[in-house]
């Protein structure tokens, strides 16, 4: 199959052969070719079906991510702080689940997801500050509810608005392709180093729900890379599973996870590696449109 | 169109080789032609035209030939040492591993990238950042340390050379897991910086979950030219640095020292040689405020000229064995080349400076030398430092940090890969 491309892009036109006597010619011939066969490509791959399971499973993943906040809203209003914190990282992980099309929102995200970190770089401060990372605060450093009720009714607020939105997502096998390699970033950048839950050291839920995320879209995508690509397939099943069973060492009896303050340094680091490993592979799957 | 109807349409317009080459970016897409076995393609191109040296590639040292690159080559600017873990299971996986490094290294070697974009879906092949650059006298050196024969999954504990194993503690020796063993080394040097990374990064990249990093460092050169000849570079304590080394043109030398001679150690070593990597810091600091007598008395030689104390030019033997008037050695006895030279051992060093920011703890640079020595057995470089043991005036200013013994394979021949021999007596 690769061969046949390469074919196809060195006999895309006669330029190509006739216009090497310069890079900068061979190099404007190289990218018109591209085109010429990413235009091809593109109309002939046809992925709805996947498409349309995609969506399925992310609209699902939100209608419980919707369900779970409201729970949590409702424990936080109470003053259960204990329920509340029980929540917390079960209901996230629909969330982290789901971020390639949650996370479409520029407005939403921000407001459902942000760190105090991510506001102070877009020069905001506290004050602007709403959603799960604020009430996390609350509980875990103040270890109270109290004060946050506003912020807590804005957040399911803003969690129904995602969900009533995400109806007109528009959802690409790019979206996919592109979403399952980002959530590993998302892994690679901020779940490992412990960064995106700085109070309740709830990590690895959202490590786990990357992992997820990604596995379902390489799921939904595996027989179309099969033909393509047997061995990718098997590489990748092999490379998820990896991480799966790192990461089932850190299980706890209730199903959830250890802190992540309980991981040591090379503990973090193999998690990484497998992680790594996994990555490179899964940038991959964009072979099937060739 | 049918696929043979696409073969020979390339036939037909009859593009060289060099056009192949320019067209495609060069490299890997060769590589998917010739691994689906396209017959009409592989006739046009001749087979082995991926993994040929392209003699005429600017600022190009050779992949192949009787010993690998980057050991007998002039020495370069700069290098990127990597130390990796092995992952994979099964001896077949690391045969097939140095397989595909194989023709990158070749690609690399001549300036060309490793692959082509064709799917703006994917990541390209080649991370791209020596794109516009030449080959920069590029060398790929690949070697094997101790643990890689200890796997057991392996198999390889038979082949296990005798001499290939961790150096011992030697007097003053702070060394860090951080910075000591490893399975694989890759040693990339080249007469630039980024081209030397950019070919570590792209191996390691090409065998993700294959390998794993575990220390890795860089380094730098400088040298100075006199009537239009490199002259021996200068360590940051500012001495000549490689001044004692064999000829490399001297072949009957480099056996001597250097080349592992057929019934020295295990077949497949025969034309190798073995790699050992000290990470030294020097302790700037301390050394800075260090008189220049005391500077020179600690290495024996004069700081400007490199010469022997006493001498008046680089290459002028040291006889250490010289005395003053009053019966004092003229080279002081706990001068750096008095012990080195006591030892009666020879290496041939190939090192680096480095300077990787400060040590939290002191506040101090964290600068050094990456020293790098090649010897038929690593028993002529544990001789030298015996012999500089607890006595050596310099280890007032060094302390090794890292360390790393490696079997580097013999050279590699058109058609074969890196460390065939190895695989092959299995």
């Amino acid at each position: 199959m690769k061969a046949q491309s390469l074919l196809a892009i060195l006999l895309a036109g006669s330029v190509v052969m006739t216009g090497c006597n310069s890079t900068d010619d061979a190099k404007k011939d190289d990218s018109k070719a591209k085109t010429e066969e990413s235009t091809k490509n593109a109309s002939s791959v046809d992925l709805q079906k996947e498409i349309d399971a995609y969506r399925e499973f992310a609209l699902d993943q939100l209608d419980k991510f919707t369900a779970e906040t409201e729970k949590f809203v409702a424990a936080v209003k109470a003053g259960d702080i204990d329920k509340a914190k029980e929540i917390y990282p079960v209901a996230r992980m629909y969330y982290e689940r789901s971020e390639p099309i949650a996370e479409s929102f520029g407005d939403l995200d921000p407001r459902i997801d942000a760190r105090l970190a991510d506001l102070k770089e877009e020069g905001q401060g506290e004050e602007d500050w709403t959603g799960y990372h604020k009430i996390e605060y609350g509980l875990w450093e103040e270890n109270t509810t109290k004060g946050y009720e506003k912020t807590a009714d804005q957040l399911l607020a803003d969690a129904k608005e995602l969900r009533g939105r995400v109806e007109t997502a528009e959802v690409t096998p790019d979206t996919m392709m592109t979403g399952a390699v980002d959530l590993l970033n998302e892994v690679s950048t901020s779940k490992i180093s412990g960064e995106e839950e700085i109070y309740s050291h709830t990590d690895l839920y959202d490590f786990k729900a990357n992992i997820e995320g990604a596995e379902k879209i390489f799921t939904i995508l595996e027989d179309q890379i099969k033909d393509k690509d047997s061995k990718l397939a098997e590489d990748l099943t092999n490379k998820f599973k990896a991480v799966n069973d790192l990461l089932a060492k850190y299980e706890t009896k209730d199903g959830g996870y250890v802190s992540y303050t309980k991981l040591t340094k090379e503990d973090t680091k193999a998690l990484s590696e497998a992680v790594n490993h996994l990555g490179e592979p899964l940038s991959q799957m964009g072979i099937i449109m060739e | 169109m049918t696929k043979t109807n696409n073969d020979e349409k390339l036939i037909d317009k009859k593009i060289t080789r060099r056009q192949m080459l320019k067209i495609t970016g060069a490299g890997a897409a060769g590589i998917a032609i010739g691994a689906t076995g396209m017959g009409g393609v592989l006739k046009a191109f001749g087979k082995d035209f991926l993994q040929e040296d392209d003699t005429t590639a600017t600022n190009k040292v050779n992949f192949y030939g009787k010993h690998q690159s980057g050991i007998a080559t002039a020495v370069q600017t700069n290098i990127y040492f990597a130390s990796l873990n092995v992952l994979v299971k099964s001896k077949k996986e690391l045969q097939e591993l140095f397989q595909m490094w194989t023709p990158l290294a070749v690609q690399m070697m001549n300036g060309n990238m490793i692959g082509e974009y064709k799917n703006d879906m994917i990541p390209p092949k080649d991370t791209g950042e020596a794109k516009g650059l030449d080959a920069r006298n590029l060398s790929i050196t690949f070697g094997v340390g101790p643990s890689l024969f200890e796997k057991k999954e392996l198999g390889l504990a038979s082949l296990k050379p005798k001499e290939l194993k961790d150096l011992p503690h030697f007097p003053k020796d702070q060394l860090e897991d951080a910075y000591t063993g490893g399975d694989i080394c890759i040693q990339a040097c080249a007469d630039d910086p980024q081209v030397a990374f950019h070919a570590v990064r792209n191996l390691i990249r090409a065998a993700s979950g294959k390998v794993s990093m575990r220390w890795s460092q860089s380094g730098f050169n400088s040298f100075p030219t006199k009537n239009g000849k490199k002259q021996t570079p200068r360590n940051l304590f500012a001495f000549k640095d490689g001044t004692e080394n064999p000829n490399t043109s001297d072949e009957k030398d480099m056996n001597k020292v250097v080349w592992v001679q057929s019934g020295d150690s295990k077949p497949w070593m025969t034309g190798g040689t073995y790699l050992i990597v000290r990470r030294i810091q020097t302790h700037l600091e301390t050394w800075d405020r260090t008189s220049l007598k005391e500077q020179e008395n600690t290495f024996g030689r004069h700081r400007d000229s490199g010469a022997p104390i006493g001498k008046k030019n680089e290459f002028d033997a040291v006889e250490i064995e010289r005395k003053d008037e009053n019966g004092n050695y003229i080279v002081p006895e706990t001068s750096h080349v008095f012990l080195a030279k006591q030892a009666k051992a020879r290496i041939m060093r190939r090192s680096f400076s480095y300077s990787s920011g400060i040590v939290d703890a002191t506040g101090t640079y964290d600068a050094g030398l990456v020293f790098i020595s090649f010897q038929k057995n690593p028993e002529q470089f544990i001789k030298i430092q015996n012999s500089l043991g607890r006595l050596d005036k310099l280890n007032e200013y060094i302390t090794h940090r890292g360390s790393g013994v490696f079997a580097c394979f013999p050279g590699i021949k058109k058609g074969s890969y890196i460390g065939e021999a190895l695989f092959n007596t299995l």
